[in-house]
C-alpha cells in the first residue's frame, strides 16, 4: 500500500510538472496537424486522411513519449532530485514504472488527438477500435521504454535529444508506415524488423484500413518482447550506472 | 544501543579507492560527526550507508541486521539531506514536503499535517507557497532538512548542512540540528567545519584519503592531544622582569610572556593554582584572571591529520 502511495504521487507530480504543461499540450496539437499538412502539401490530389491516420498516430506517440521521458529523467538526474526518488523505500522497478507511466499516459492522449481531428475530416466507421486502443497503448509503452533506454544512456539533456533523434528519424522511414517493409531495399529490411514501431504501426494499419502485413497477435507479442527487453535493460543500466 | 555499524567498508571506482576499510558505529540518540577534507570519502560513505552507492567490500548493519538484506526497510528508517539541496524547483515549499512524505508511503492527511508543522518549526510558513527555485540558499537548505525528516526517520544523514550559506542561516540550522537530536533523532553529520563538529557532535571520526585516522568522543580526542597543561594569567603592573624569579620558585613550570597582558604557565602535570596566584600577588602583580587553556578540536585535527583547517575549508567553499 505504502509503495503504491509513492507510485501514485510520482505519477501525479510528473503529470502536473511536465506532461500537462501548456507547451506539451500545444505540442500534442501541433504535431499531428503539421504531419497531416505535410502530406497534404506533398500530394493534395491523393490526400486520404484515413490512409495517413496510422502514421500520424504512431509518430505522435513516438515523438511525444521519447522526447519527454528522456529529457525529464536526464533533467532530474542533473538537478539531483532523482536521487531523492532512488533513496525512497520503494523498489527500483516500481519507481521506474511510476516515472514511465506519466509518459505512457501522455502518449495515449497524444494518439487520440489526430483521431479526433480525423473524425471531423473523414468517415471513421469500420475501424477496429479495440485493436486501435491496444496498439496505441503498446506503442506508448515501447516508445516510453525507448525514451527510458535513452535517458539512462546519456548524462546531459542535449545528449538525450540528439540520441533520441538518432533512433526516431530512421524509424519514421523504416517502420513501414510510408514505404511497406517488403518494398524496402533488402539490406534495410532486417533493421525494419528490429524496430518496435514497425509492429505497432502494422497493427494500426490493420485496425484502421485492414491493410497490415503481419499477423496481429505476433505483432502484439513483438511489442511485449520489446517492452520487456527495453525496461529490463534500462533497469540494469540504472543499477550499473546510477547506483554504482 | 548501536543503530548503525559499518565494518571495513570499501569503495572502489574504476581502480580508484574512495573509501578504504572504514569501520565505525553510531549509537542511538547521538550526533556522530564525520570530519575530513574535500575528497576524503565522507559523501561516498554516506552514499554507501544510504544505498546510493554499491559497497565494494565490508558490510553495514542497521539495528543489528545486515543492511543489504532489507534495503527498503532500512531506507524507510533513514532521512537524507545531501550536500546540495535536491528538491523540485517547480514545486512549492509545501508541495515538496508533501511529495517527500508520499515517497515514504504517508497518508495524505498525515503528510499535510506534518508538512505544515515542519514549515512552522523551520520558520518557513511565509515561503510555503513559493516555488522552491525562489527560495534563498539558507531557506533551501532548511526545507531540504525538513524534507529529510518528514517521515520521522530513526537516523538523519546530514551532508555538509551549513556549507555555502550565510552565518545567520547556518546558526539557525545548527540550532535545528540540536533540537532534532533532543527530540530523539540520531544524526550522522559530515562537515569540514571544526567548530561546528566541536559544538554539535558527541563523537567524531576524522577521515582522510578514505581512511578513518582517529575516532572517539570530543573530550577523549582533546585529552589525547593535550601534551601539557597550560594556564593563562592576566596580570596588572609591570611584570616584565618576573621570569627569573618565577623559574627559581617553580623550577618544574615553564613561563612565557603574553604581550603586556599576562603570562602563560606550562606544566607537564596538573596545576595547583593558589601558590601561583599568591606568588604574583606577593610581588604586587594583581591577578585579574586565571584561565586553563584547553586544546581546540582544530589543534587535535591538525595534530592527527597534518591538514591545515583553513586550506581544507577554502577548498570546500571553492568547490561549492
Amino acid at each position: 500500500m505504502k509503495a503504491w502511495i509513492a507510485f501514485a504521487s510520482i505519477l501525479i507530480k510528473d503529470m502536473r510538472s511536465y506532461y500537462l504543461k501548456p507547451p506539451n499540450i500545444s505540442w500534442g496539437l501541433i504535431f499531428p496537424i503539421a504531419w497531416t499538412l505535410m502530406f497534404f502539401i506533398r500530394s493534395p490530389g491523393a490526400f486520404e486522411v484515413r490512409e495517413l491516420l496510422p502514421g500520424v498516430i504512431s509518430l505522435s506517440i513516438l515523438f511525444g513519449t521519447t522526447s519527454m521521458l528522456a529529457v525529464t529523467i536526464t533533467f532530474e538526474r542533473k538537478s539531483r532530485s532523482f536521487e531523492r526518488l532512488l533513496l525512497a523505500p520503494i523498489s527500483l522497478n516500481l519507481l521506474m514504472l511510476a516515472k514511465t507511466s506519466g509518459a505512457i499516459i501522455f502518449g495515449v492522449i497524444n494518439a487520440f488527438i489526430p483521431i479526433i481531428f480525423a473524425g471531423f475530416l473523414t468517415d471513421l466507421s469500420g475501424i477496429n477500435w479495440l485493436m486501435v486502443l491496444g496498439s496505441v497503448i503498446f506503442i506508448s509503452i515501447t516508445s516510453t521504454f525507448l525514451g527510458l533506454f535513452i535517458a539512462v544512456s546519456v548524462s546531459q539533456v542535449f545528449e538525450a535529444q540528439t540520441f533520441s533523434n538518432f533512433f526516431r528519424f530512421p524509424m519514421i522511414f523504416l517502420c513501414g508506415l510510408f514505404i511497406p517493409v517488403h518494398e524496402l531495399p533488402i539490406f534495410l529490411q532486417p533493421i525494419s524488423f528490429a524496430l518496435p514501431l514497425t509492429y505497432g504501426a502494422d497493427i494500426l494499419k490493420t485496425a484502421v484500413n485492414n491493410n497490415g502485413s503481419f499477423s496481429t497477435p505476433l505483432s502484439f507479442l513483438a511489442l511485449i518482447v520489446f517492452s520487456v527487453f527495453l525496461f529490463a535493460y534500462s533497469i540494469y543500466n540504472v543499477n550499473r550506472k546510477w547506483i554504482s | 544501543m548501536i543503530i548503525i555499524e559499518a565494518e571495513n567498508l570499501k569503495k572502489n571506482y574504476n581502480g580508484f579507492t574512495a573509501v578504504n576499510g572504514v569501520s565505525f558505529h553510531i549509537n542511538q540518540g547521538e550526533i556522530f560527526g564525520f570530519l575530513g577534507p574535500n575528497g576524503a570519502g565522507k559523501t561516498t560513505t554516506i552514499n554507501m550507508l544510504t544505498g546510493l552507492a554499491r559497497i565494494t567490500g565490508g558490510r553495514v548493519k542497521l539495528l543489528g541486521d545486515d543492511y543489504t538484506r532489507n534495503a527498503r526497510k532500512a531506507q524507510a528508517m533513514m532521512g537524507i539531506v545531501p550536500d546540495e539541496s535536491n528538491l523540485y524547483e517547480e514545486l512549492s515549499g509545501r508541495d515538496n514536503l508533501i511529495f517527500c512524505g508520499a515517497l515514504y508511503g504517508m497518508q495524505k492527511s498525515l503528510r499535510e499535517e506534518r508538512a505544515d508543522r515542519l514549515l512552522k518549526q523551520f520558520d518557513l510558513v511565509e515561503a510555503a507557497g513559493k516555488p522552491f527555485k525562489a527560495f534563498s540558499k539558507g531557506m533551501k537548505r532548511k526545507l531540504t532538512i525538513a524534507a529529510g525528516i518528514i517521515h520521522q526517520p530513526e537516523i538523519l544523514f546530514l551532508d555538509e548542512p551549513t556549507t555555502g550559506i550565510d552565518v545567520a542561516s547556518a546558526r539557525q540550522i545548527r540550532n535545528l540540528i540540536v533540537d532534532l537530536n533532543r527530540r530523539g533523532t540520531t544524526i550522522f553529520l559530515t562537515t569540514h567545519y571544526i567548530e561546528e563538529a566541536e559544538r554539535l557532535c558527541g563523537r567524531l571520526a576524522f577521515i582522510v584519503r578514505g581512511k578513518i585516522v582517529r575516532e572517539g568522543n570530543v573530550e577523549e580526542l582533546m585529552t589525547e592531544a593535550r601534551g601539557e597543561n597550560t594556564v593563562h594569567f592576566n596580570l596588572g603592573g609591570d611584570f616584565s622582569c618576573i621570569e627569573g624569579d618565577f623559574k627559581a620558585r617553580f623550577p618544574n613550570y615553564g613561563i612565557k610572556m603574553i604581550d603586556n597582558s599576562g603570562v602563560s604557565i606550562k606544566s607537564a602535570h596538573s596545576f595547583t593554582l593558589l601558590p601561583l596566584v599568591s606568588f604574583f600577588e606577593e610581588r604586587g602583580f594583581p591577578v585579574y584572571e586565571a584561565r586553563i587553556v584547553r586544546p581546540s578540536l582544530e589543534e587535535v585535527f591538525v595534530k592527527v591529520t597534518g591538514i591545515e583547517i583553513k586550506k581544507m575549508q577554502s577548498q570546500k567553499e571553492g568547490s561549492q
